[in-house]
């Protein structure tokens, strides 16, 4: 028996009030293969992104991921997918350390606060560990979720635009993670400006334009 | 990994939103001498006739809390709007009526607490006799609290997002708290007045119905809310 | 009237809009029959109600504004009822045409609103000596008549389809739960108060016409509520449509 697709778009559409984000969008991510979404701003790389993350479903249409439908296994997807994206999802009044260890308490990790320590020293953080995200800087917020995406160890992880806001040396760092966890197996679905970065860690190419799927 | 169970979930929610409070003391601060300033200026707007102020206590008391809680329900969805913290909740995964009981009973607290730093004020102001059934008197501060978070949280998710949600918030919760507030000041006033013809427990039944009402009908609807099909 | 006059009524209105909504060939004359009706029955109203019903022991001619202030209290809440099942179905099973429903009858339910608690005010003035009073059922159509501003007001500031359905049904369901409690909170707070008057405490001919304006405010609100209804349907067709399978243009 083949393993299921690793994602499967079938005819998906999505309504942002009057606008259509995403339009009668139809693809397939075999397993075992990374994808590429490129597009310009405002071309539906987010919301899809979001879609395939259980954050948001479609208008009409379905997502499955490994085979299962996002809207009806949504609780048992959240396990295996995660999202790094614009927004951070971080409490900004909380400290990093506190957002982490919250974090491995609702995933139901033993040791919370020892999984959150040995997560902020692998991203380079534990100088900072006890300040509030309110005075961290757009790179080292990065930083935090990247540790909670770690945390989580997903099958399947989103990246939406993950070379943002960093430096070169960041840069180096988030190209070395996205083939490190390839390399452990994960899925990686990455939206990206930076096409010759893109295309170098991934093997499949989605192009959107308007929202739609065009061959580049 | 291990499932988590509701009521540990709701905990964990409940958890953070005390710490994200305790890490903002100044917004509490700040919440507190607005409820005092609001109890100052109702007793100018009745001049210094002690008894109708003793008699008018109970009411004064529980439409500073009201006043209070649009503020601190307000704020407690602005928390999570920031970063869009709250799908980062429901993607960790947490079950949305977890995110629901947690924030409530946060919310709760928080009034609760709120009171109780008004009550030595009310008998500065007002002169009320505390002493006479002091436990009632707590049990009706919190089921009140409670009364007021529960639709509260509700109604706080939906107008977080829409536009024009400062007024939003107090146009939809406080039609549907009118029984809410005819109950808790009544309770009040008989915790704190003579209570002749044993009015208090009925009083406590309609507080403890409202509750568990819009508990269990918040429960029910939230999920609803947060989640964007 | 007996206790189970409402849930007729609301059956009746409710079998009424599922046949227009459902049923094409009506569509067309269904409604002007209705309309036609309750212009008629409404002329008739004013003679029994003016002219053919005794006045009442107490109040005298000014408790004439009864026949068609109660009926109009008595729409506004089959309206809010409608509501309210609109909004548990379409959180059990999205449908653009609860949506549309329950839009339309909470626009309608707050006209007959405003319309019976303005009647009830004047009503209130020459016979209690006030414009306002510690009355169940008026503090509770008031407090329901303001959720339902509320709830109006909330369909009017959120833009996305989904979102504003999704949100005044939560709404709708959270206001709907507080009228029994505020209808009983308000009594206990005021149990002095006249019991509610019943057609045994009132005349046989009172109860007549009493009955007659009911209906003929039915027809009225089952007009209303299907010609707003499809006004939403018309608002709502250009957005839900799906977007074609290819762009409309290719970009260069």
């Amino acid at each position: 028996m083949s393993s299921p697709a690793a994602l499967e778009i079938d005819d998906v559409s999505k309504r942002f009030g009057t606008r259509w984000a995403v339009a009668r969008l139809t693809y397939t991510l075999p397993a075992g293969r990374s994808l590429l979404l490129t597009g310009h701003n405002g071309s539906g790389k987010t919301t899809l992104l979001r879609m395939i993350a259980t954050a948001t479903f479609p208008t009409a249409g379905k997502i499955s991921v490994f085979g299962r439908e996002t809207k009806a296994h949504r609780s048992a997807l959240r396990h295996e997918v995660a999202l790094i994206s614009h927004a951070s999802h971080l409490y900004e009044d909380l400290s990093a350390a506190a957002n982490l260890t919250l974090l491995a308490e609702f995933l139901g990790i033993d040791d919370a606060k020892q999984t959150a320590r040995a997560l902020l020293e692998r991203v380079g953080l534990t100088a900072r560990a006890t300040s509030p995200v309110r005075q961290f800087s757009a790179g080292m917020r990065k930083r935090l979720s990247i540790a909670r995406l770690l945390m989580k160890a997903p099958k399947l992880a989103l990246f939406d635009e993950p070379f943002g806001e960093l430096d070169p040396a960041g840069i180096e760092q988030m190209e070395a993670l996205l083939r490190e966890l390839q390399a452990g197996g994960t899925t990686i679905v990455l939206a990206t400006h930076l096409v010759e970065q893109g295309l170098s860690l991934t093997q499949e190419r989605l192009h959107l334009v308007d929202g739609r799927l065009v061959t580049p | 990994m291990k499932r988590l169970s509701l009521a540990r979930a709701a905990w964990l929610v409940l958890q953070k939103d005390w710490q994200i409070e305790w890490r903002t003391r100044a917004r509490m601060t700040a919440l507190i001498f607005f409820s005092l300033s609001t109890l100052l200026l109702f007793s100018f707007a009745m001049g210094p006739d002690i008894n109708a102020l003793r008699a008018h206590a109970p009411g004064y008391l529980w439409l500073a809390l009201l006043f209070a809680s649009t503020l601190s329900l307000g704020e407690s969805f602005r928390v999570e709007a920031e970063n869009q913290a709250l799908t980062g909740l429901v993607l960790a995964p947490v079950d949305p009526r977890a995110i629901f009981l947690g924030k409530v009973f946060g919310n709760a607290s928080l009034l609760f607490g709120l009171s109780l730093v008004l009550l030595p004020v009310t008998v500065a102001l007002y002169d009320v006799d505390l002493s006479r059934a002091p436990l009632q008197l707590l049990v009706v501060l919190f089921l009140g609290s409670l009364g007021i978070s529960a639709p509260g949280i509700v109604y706080s998710a939906i107008s977080a997002n829409a536009r024009a949600r400062d007024v939003m918030l107090p146009l939809l919760l406080f039609p549907i708290l009118v029984p809410l507030l005819l109950a808790a000041v009544s309770a009040t006033r008989f915790t704190l007045m003579p209570d002749a013809q044993e009015q208090l427990p009925s009083w406590l039944k309609l507080l403890t119905a409202f509750d568990l009402i819009y508990l269990s009908v918040g429960f029910l609807v939230f999920p609803k809310v947060v989640e964007e099909d | 009237m007996p206790s189970w006059a409402p849930l007729v009524m609301l059956a009746v209105v409710v079998a009424m809009i599922v046949t227009h909504v459902a049923v094409p060939a009506v569509r067309g004359w269904m409604w002007k029959v209705s309309a036609g009706l309750g212009v008629v029955m409404l002329v008739a109203l004013l003679y029994f109600g003016l002219f053919w019903a005794p006045p009442e022991a107490f109040m005298s001619d000014v408790g004439r504004i009864l026949y068609v202030h109660v009926p109009h209290v008595w729409m506004c809440l089959l309206a809010f009822t409608l509501n309210v099942g609109c909004a548990v179905a379409y959180l059990m099973k999205k449908s653009w045409r609860t949506d549309a429903i329950a839009e339309a009858s909470a626009e309608v339910g707050v006209y007959f609103g405003a319309c019976g608690v303005l009647m009830g005010s004047i009503w209130a003035r020459p016979t209690w000596g006030v414009w306002w009073d510690w009355d169940p059922r008026l503090i509770s159509t008031t407090v329901m008549l303001l959720a339902y501003v509320g709830y109006l007001a909330l369909r009017s500031f959120t833009d996305d389809p989904e979102r504003r359905a999704t949100w005044s049904a939560a709404s709708a369901i959270l206001s709907y739960v507080s009228l029994p409690i505020v209808w009983f909170s308000v009594r206990w707070w005021n149990s002095l108060h006249q019991v509610q008057s019943s057609p045994s405490t009132v005349d046989k001919p009172m109860t007549a016409v009493l009955r007659w304006g009911a209906t003929t405010f039915l027809c009225f609100l089952f007009v209303f509520i299907v010609k707003r209804y499809e006004l939403a349907r018309a608002r709502q067709s250009g957005a839900l449509e799906l977007p074609p399978v290819q762009a409309p243009q290719v970009t260069a």
